[in-house]
C-alpha cells in the first residue's frame, strides 16, 4: 500500500459571495491547489467533490461533471454527499484510491453556495440533514438539534446553565481570536465572551454566536502517492497517515446517549489505528464546531478529553492557540465559516498549512508533527477523521 | 402527503393507541421499519407504547424553518416513553416552561404555520 501526500491545497475566501456560482468557487480552489502543488492538469486522474445542497441552493444536481469542467479536468468525477461531512468523505475516498494504487494523483474537496438563501431558507436547507419524519416534522432545526445535545450534555454531566453558556462562549471567543490573522476566514474579528453571552437566542441554550455563519466557499486538496511525489520532486512534506469514518443512528431520539458522538469515536479509532498513534500524540486539531457544543463533543470523541471534561477546555486555556493542544487554529467553522460541502476539505487544507509552516498561526505550533481533522455530518450521524503527519 | 407507516403511527397516539415495533429479539423501534438496526431481524410485532413519558432533553427554538415560522418561539423535546423515544413540539405551555424530567402526554396537533399534522407534547 502506497503512502499518500498532500501535494497542494487551495481555498477560496470563506464568506458571503451571494452572486458567485458553485462552479466559480470550486474552480478557484482547484486552481489554487494545483498551483500550490505544481502538478500539471493532465496528471490529475480523478476528481472527488463534496456538495450538500446544490440541488436546493442552485437548482443544480449532477455536480461532479460540472465541477470537473469548471476546473479544466477530463477524468472520472464523483460527488460525495454526507451533509456537512461531504468533503471529508470526498478526501477520504481520494486517499483510499491513491493508497490502492488505482491513481497517483487525485483532486478532492468540496463546494457550497449558501448566502443566496434567506436565513429561513438556509435553516430549512440545513434541516434536511436531520431525520425528516421524526425530527424535521417535529420542528427540529440544525441549531435545535445541537441545542438538544447541549442541554443533554449539561444534564448528564451536572453542569448548570450559566456555566454551560459561559464555557460555550469561551469556545466561540477562542475561535474568533484564531481567525483574526486568517485571510480565508469569514470573520477576522474579535468576539468577547460577554458579546457572545449577550447575543439573541437561536435555540436555547445556543445563541447567535454559538452558531457558525452561513457561508459560501470551496476547498481543494491535491493528493499524490509517495512515488509520484518522489518522482516529480514535489515539496510535499505532509502525509495523510490515517483516515476513519463512522456512522450513527440518524435521529437523536434513537441514540444510546444524547450527549456523545460514537460515530466520531469510531472514526477516530479507525484513523488513529491506521496512523499508529494515540490521542496523546495529537499536537493540533481542526474539529467540526458548527455549534460551540459540537467542539466539545468533538474533542471528547477524539480522546483529547474524557466525556464531560471537554466543555471547560477553552475557558481553561488548554485548547487556545498557546495551550497544550490548540483546537481550530483556522478559526473553525464558527469564525472561519462553514460552506457545508467544502468544510472537510478546508480542515485538511488548514491543517496542512499549519504543519508546513505557512499558516498565519503556524508559529503557535512550530514543533507540531501530528494533527487531526474531525468533520461531522448532521448531528454526527456521520463522521470522518483524518490524521496528518509531517513526514521525513 | 401521506407516508406509509409514519402517519398511521403518529395518529395512533391521538386514539391513545401508540405503538412501537418490537423485533423478535426484543429491540424496540419506531415505524416505518423493515430491518432491526440492532440485530438485523426482519420479524416485528406491534407493541403498545405508553402515551406519556418524561422529557429527556428540550430546547426553545427562536429561529425556525418556514414550515414553523408562525409557531416560533416553540419548545421541541425528546421524550422517553420506555421502549422508545419520540420527538415533538410542546403545546399548552409557555416556551421554556417545560423542563427535563417533566411528564408529558403525546398527541397529534397542527403546525400553526401550515396546519400540517405534528406530533405534540402536552404537560400532564
Ligand atoms: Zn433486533
Amino acid at each position: 500500500m502506497t503512502g499518500v501526500r498532500v501535494a497542494g491545497v487551495g481555498l477560496t475566501q470563506f464568506g458571503s459571495h451571494p452572486e458567485r456560482t458553485g462552479r466559480d468557487l470550486f474552480a478557484e480552489a482547484a486552481v489554487n491547489a494545483r498551483e500550490d502543488a505544481g502538478v500539471p492538469l493532465d496528471d490529475i486522474e480523478q476528481l472527488n467533490v463534496g456538495n450538500f445542497a446544490g440541488a436546493l441552493s442552485e437548482g443544480q444536481g449532477h455536480m461532479a461533471p460540472l465541477l470537473a469542467e469548471a476546473a479544466g479536468l477530463d477524468c472520472p468525477a464523483t460527488r460525495y454527499e454526507e451533509a456537512c461531512a461531504s468533503a471529508g468523505v470526498a478526501v477520504r475516498e481520494g486517499v483510499r484510491t491513491v493508497r490502492s494504487g488505482e491513481a497517483d494523483v487525485v483532486l478532492a474537496g468540496g463546494v457550497e453556495r449558501m448566502t443566496n438563501q434567506s436565513t429561513e431558507e438556509a435553516t430549512e436547507m440545513l434541516a434536511i440533514a436531520a431525520d425528516e419524519l421524526f425530527e424535521v416534522r417535529a420542528g427540529v432545526t440544525f441549531p435545535a438539534a445541537y441545542a438538544l445535545m447541549a442541554t443533554a450534555y449539561a444534564e448528564s454531566f451536572g453542569v448548570d446553565e450559566d456555566d454551560l453558556k459561559t464555557d460555550l462562549a469561551n469556545i466561540a471567543s477562542k475561535n474568533h481570536d484564531n481567525a483574526i490573522p486568517n485571510e480565508y476566514a469569514q470573520y477576522q474579528r474579535e468576539l468577547t465572551v460577554q458579546e457572545a453571552l449577550s447575543a439573541p437566542p437561536v435555540a436555547e441554550p445556543l445563541g447567535l454566536f454559538d452558531c457558525c455563519p452561513i457561508t459560501d466557499g470551496a476547498s481543494a486538496i491535491l493528493l499524490v502517492s509517495d512515488e509520484y511525489a518522489a518522482e516529480h520532486d514535489l515539496d510535499a512534506e505532509v502525509a495523510v497517515v490515517g483516515t476513519g469514518q463512522g456512522t450513527d443512528r440518524m435521529a437523536l431520539q434513537d441514540r444510546d446517549h444524547l450527549a456523545r458522538t460514537p460515530a466520531a469515536d469510531d472514526a477516530a479509532a479507525m484513523a488513529y489505528d491506521e496512523a499508529g498513534i494515540a490521542a496523546a500524540d495529537v499536537d493540533v486539531a481542526e474539529v467540526h464546531d458548527c455549534f460551540t457544543i459540537a467542539e466539545v463533543l468533538a474533542i471528547e470523541s477524539l480522546g483529547l478529553y474524557e466525556p464531560g471534561e471537554g466543555l471547560g477546555a477553552a475557558r481553561r486555556g488548554e485548547t487556545r492557540a498557546d495551550g497544550e493542544t490548540p483546537v481550530n487554529l483556522s478559526g473553525g467553522l464558527k469564525a472561519k465559516g462553514h460552506p457545508v460541502g467544502a468544510t472537510g476539505g478546508s480542515q485538511i487544507a488548514e491543517l496542512t498549512r499549519l504543519l508546513r509552516g505557512d499558516h498565519p498561526n503556524s508559529d503557535e505550533v512550530t514543533d507540531a508533527e501530528v494533527g487531526v481533522t474531525h468533520n461531522a455530518g448532521g448531528t454526527v450521524a456521520s463522521a470522518v477523521v483524518h490524521v496528518l503527519e509531517v513526514a521525513e | 402527503m401521506s407516508d406509509a407507516g409514519f402517519d398511521e403511527w403518529m395518529h395512533a397516539f391521538a386514539a391513545e393507541d401508540g405503538y412501537y415495533l418490537a423485533c423478535e429479539n426484543g429491540h424496540g423501534h419506531l415505524p416505518p421499519r423493515r430491518v432491526c438496526p440492532d440485530c438485523g431481524s426482519t420479524e416485528f410485532t406491534e407493541e403498545a407504547l405508553p402515551g406519556t413519558g418524561t422529557v429527556e432533553t428540550i430546547t426553545t427554538v427562536h429561529v425556525a424553518t418556514p414550515a414553523f415560522e408562525a409557531d416560533a418561539p416553540y419548545d421541541t423535546a425528546v421524550v422517553d416513553l420506555g421502549p422508545a423515544r419520540v420527538t415533538g413540539i410542546v403545546v399548552d405551555a409557555e416556551p421554556g416552561a417545560v423542563a427535563i424530567d417533566d411528564e408529558v402526554e403525546v398527541d397529534v396537533g397542527a403546525s400553526e404555520t401550515t396546519g400540517d399534522d405534528v406530533l405534540v407534547l402536552r404537560p400532564v
